[in-house]
């Protein structure tokens, strides 16, 4: 039997099983019996998902908490001692700890920059994007291919062609830039503290837009014809069908976006890893953590900042989902 | 009349040449990666915007290099170990989410969104420890363990959004034929949620194939790299020179398969990252 008849054979079967319905409590218990039987196999089904999940997830935080609280260094994690709370703040003579830490505010601001101007970049971007792409044009599908190539490109490459490109001496920005007059000396990008930031959301909006605009474009075909034929009958101008219609209508959408991106933007290390490496002006918390966990070693004080990290994200992950419990609620 | 003509016309071309700035702007860096890679080292210093000449030297200089190419293995194991992995694992989990009314369903499915928003420098030192423990550091094994805490959650989340839109009656036939969880999602459902695995596969194989934190802090070796691991610590003599071309080169080497696989498959990976966050 193929699949597509024994498909149709079991929806036969479903058709029996309903038309029979009026035979009363045996259907009842054995209705109950099977209900039992699967939700026992849906746990059953969950369970290694949820074994693996613990494995990868659940206790390296729960131990990445711990150290947080010890002297523990990458080469003796066993070695450890409790300290309490001196990775994060401390009063010997002095404050000390990442609170204390210059340089770890100045990457928690740097995350922040960076975050809130990338990703208000990307919005923008992104709807202007899928408003194109929601034209109908000859061609259509090919651009739509085309936008989602930077999407595609691992974060490292495009660091790296953005790198060649952003290249004081040889790299074609500086020349496009010199040739209109824009500027009249070739600029260090990556290594110019006041530009490096800006080179670093250059690369992460080129990569990043295509997956805004995917969304919101999602959200523009869905959207009902008839309200944009009436605003077509009433001479409105499509600026303000736009902002009236179009805008309200797609926001549920462009905030999921957001969202998702914003959490990706706060937790940014690979591009900035590779574009601008350590330097002070675009670390972030993410790179400020595992150079302290990894370079310098001192797994303890590492945790503690990766620690403090995981809580401004669980911070933002739980906003976004008491706003969207409703969502899943009523799916459930 | 004739002005409305002209204001058509201008919109018209206006629209165009948004469209021909946004293409540009899209395809231009990996296309300039590109003819930089084809360049002999003596031009790589003046720029130009197309192809002057074929110089395959850079790609040769690239895949004589037998760390490279233990890169592209490495990234090739890993990936295609993780995509089995987390679709096998998700769609049982998919099958119990997606069909199964049970209590604590909503807390399993905030858990597991809840971990596709971690950090990933949140478990580094934890995961370093589990990795070390289990005698996976400096291995592919170890990549392919800690990879799971991303790639499962979203598969998990997508599989479960496709799942709930097959239809109850397939279902109900299936029990009413005494047919046991596991056969229902093997024999019924698997068949037809192919569209949604190869989907989530290839979401998840790309995430795998891109990853580069643990790949940089769970490996040590150069035979052991995977390849965004081996492009960015790529290095010339000292820090001021650069090898560009080879690097260019090995750059659209590891890229041109996603960029294929994404054109290919465009329509696909937009329902799947829609139905991943839009719905969720």
């Amino acid at each position: 039997m193929t699949v597509r008849e024994s498909q149709s054979a079991l929806s036969d079967n479903a058709r029996y099983a309903r038309d029979g319905r009026a035979s009363g409590s045996l259907r009842r218990e054995r209705g109950t019996r099977v209900r039992r039987q699967r939700v026992r196999a849906a746990w059953l089904f969950l369970t290694p998902m949820l074994i693996v999940l613990a494995a990868v997830a659940g206790w390296p935080l729960f131990r990445t908490f711990w150290f947080s609280l010890t002297d523990a260094s990458l080469s003796s994690l066993e070695g450890a001692h409790f300290i309490g709370l001196e990775n994060y703040l401390v009063f010997d003579n002095g404050w000390y700890g990442i609170l204390a830490d210059p340089l770890w505010w100045q990457s928690v601001w740097n995350t922040l920059y960076f975050t809130l101007v990338s990703v208000s970049l990307e919005a923008v971007l992104g709807v202007i994007v899928a408003l194109v792409l929601n034209a109908h044009f000859r061609g259509r599908t090919l651009v739509r291919a085309a936008m989602l190539i930077p999407w595609a490109i691992p974060t490292v490459v495009s660091a790296k062609i953005w790198a060649w490109m952003l290249n004081d001496q040889f790299g074609i920005i500086n020349h496009m830039l010199l040739g209109i007059g824009v500027i009249d000396a070739p600029l260090s990008w990556t290594a110019d503290a006041s530009l490096s930031m800006w080179a670093v959301i250059m690369v992460d909006v080129w990569k990043a837009t295509p997956f805004v605009a995917l969304l919101v474009l999602a959200a523009l075909q869905m959207l009902p014809s008839d309200c944009y034929e009436a605003a077509k009958v009433d001479g409105i101008h499509p600026v303000r069908v736009f902002f009236r219609v179009t805008l309200p209508l797609i926001t549920p959408a462009l905030l999921v976006a957001v969202i998702f991106r914003a959490l990706d933007a706060l937790r940014v290390f690979d591009v900035i890893y590779v574009l601008t490496s350590n330097a002070a002006s675009t670390m972030t918390m993410s790179i400020y953590a595992r150079q302290q966990l990894v370079e310098f070693q001192d797994v303890g004080y590492g945790s503690a900042a990766s620690t403090l990290l995981f809580m401004i994200i669980a911070l933002v992950t739980v906003v976004y989902l008491y706003l969207g419990r409703r969502q899943l609620g009523g799916e459930s | 009349m004739r002005l409305r003509i002209l204001k058509a016309v201008v919109l018209k071309i206006g629209f165009w040449m948004l469209v021909g700035v946004l293409m540009l702007y899209a395809i231009f860096p990996f296309y300039y990666a590109v003819i930089t890679s084809l360049k002999p080292s003596s031009q790589l210093f003046e720029v130009s915007y197309w192809v002057d000449s074929l110089d395959v030297s850079n790609y040769v200089a690239v895949l004589s290099q037998p760390a490279f190419l233990a890169a592209i293995r490495n990234s090739v194991i890993v990936a295609v170990s993780v995509v089995i992995i987390a679709l096998l694992l998700g769609l049982t989990a998919a099958w119990a989410l997606g069909r199964v009314r049970f209590r604590g369903r909503t807390t399993v499915m905030m858990l597991v969104l809840g971990v596709s928003m971690f950090p990933q420098v949140a478990v580094l030192s934890g995961l370093f420890e589990v990795i070390r423990t289990l005698d996976l550091y400096n291995s592919p094994g170890g990549l392919i363990l800690s990879y799971t805490i991303f790639t499962l959650p979203f598969t998990v989340w997508i599989l479960t959004t496709f799942m709930r839109q097959l239809p109850d009656e397939l279902e109900e036939a299936a029990i009413v034929d005494g047919a046991s969880p596991w056969v229902t999602l093997t024999k019924v459902f698997m068949p037809l949620l192919w569209p949604a695995m190869a989907t989530t596969g290839l979401l998840a194989f790309i995430a795998a194939w891109n990853e580069f934190l643990f790949a940089l802090t769970f490996t040590l070796t150069d035979s052991q790299r995977t390849v965004p691991v081996a492009i960015a610590l790529i290095s010339g003599g000292s820090q001021y020179e650069l090898p560009w071309g080879p690097i260019m080169a090995a750059s659209v080497i590891v890229t041109v398969p996603l960029v294929i696989l994404v054109v290919i498959f465009q329509r696909r990976i937009v329902s799947g990252l829609t139905a991943g966050a839009v719905k969720g």
